[in-house]
């Protein structure tokens, strides 16, 4: 049994040979998040707690400032593109569902810059 | 004539029908995980917010983040972010193509479950929690 519409049939055209770009892109920032992940956890986790002067100190290094902007930035389009398969597999009705999605796109994008503006400024203010 | 079918086509049975199994136990939790770990980014985007904002903002909200119920949602977390790694590696592994197979599959779902717990004890001997 065919599943293409009788449209689809006349039209006659085969894949358009492009569609798995965004499935791609979802592999490699997860595969990115392997090291990054390590990187954040080691920098951020002794900081929690630990003094102002301190935390201020580790901040104001460039390479740990870029690590820990890399993987908010990665991680934050991840959860989108995560929380967005999450939302279209488990909620019905289309216009629960672009709702949820858009608020999900607005949480990401604030959280995820306000935590790289919070490093950028403590970074910058060296 | 597939137009004709349109909405009386065979359905797969979802999740409900399903026995639990490990690979798909330890894939919902991945998914899970992921979900939860919003809540402990939250708490991190606050606490650098608040480094941002400057030293008396930062003792407060630094003092919040360390109480005994922030510290349960660390703990929390951090075996949250281990999980969702190992589990996400496993996924990774699995659209590589490789993995399918019913004993190699089992075997990396305990392998998820038993790592996550590992690398959280290991987090927390680290950090001087445990």
């Amino acid at each position: 049994m065919s599943y293409k519409t009788d449209k689809g049939r006349v039209i006659g055209l085969g894949s358009a040979k492009t569609g798995a770009e965004h499935w791609l892109g979802e592999r490699i920032k997860a595969f990115a998040l392997i090291p990054l992940t390590l990187a954040f956890f080691c920098i951020m986790a002794p900081m929690i707690g630990a003094p102002y002067e301190q935390v201020v100190a580790t901040l104001q290094n460039p390479v740990k400032a870029i690590a820990l902007i890399l993987f908010f930035a990665v991680t934050f389009k991840h959860l989108e593109e995560g929380l967005q398969v999450v939302i279209e597999d488990y909620v019905h009705g289309k216009g629960a569902a672009l709702t949820l999605i858009v608020l999900t796109k607005l949480f990401c994008w604030s959280f995820g810059l306000a935590a790289i503006f919070a490093i950028a400024k403590i970074a910058f203010s060296a | 004539m597939a137009d004709v079918n349109r909405g009386n086509r065979p359905l797969s049975p979802h999740l409900g029908i399903y026995r639990p199994q490990m690979s798909s136990m330890t894939s919902i939790f991945v998914r899970l995980t992921g979900i939860s770990l919003t809540l402990g980014f939250v708490m991190v985007i606050w606490w650098l917010l608040a480094a941002a904002t400057g030293p008396e903002y930062f003792a407060t909200v630094n003092g919040l983040l360390t109480g005994w119920f922030a510290v349960i949602i660390w703990v929390l977390s951090i075996w949250a972010l281990w999980y969702h790694s190992l589990g996400g590696i496993r996924h990774l592994i699995w659209d590589l193509g490789y993995g399918f197979d019913v004993k190699t599959a089992d075997r990396m779902g305990y392998g998820v479950i038993a790592g996550s717990f590992v690398l959280t004890a290991l987090s927390l001997i680290c950090l001087g929690v445990l």
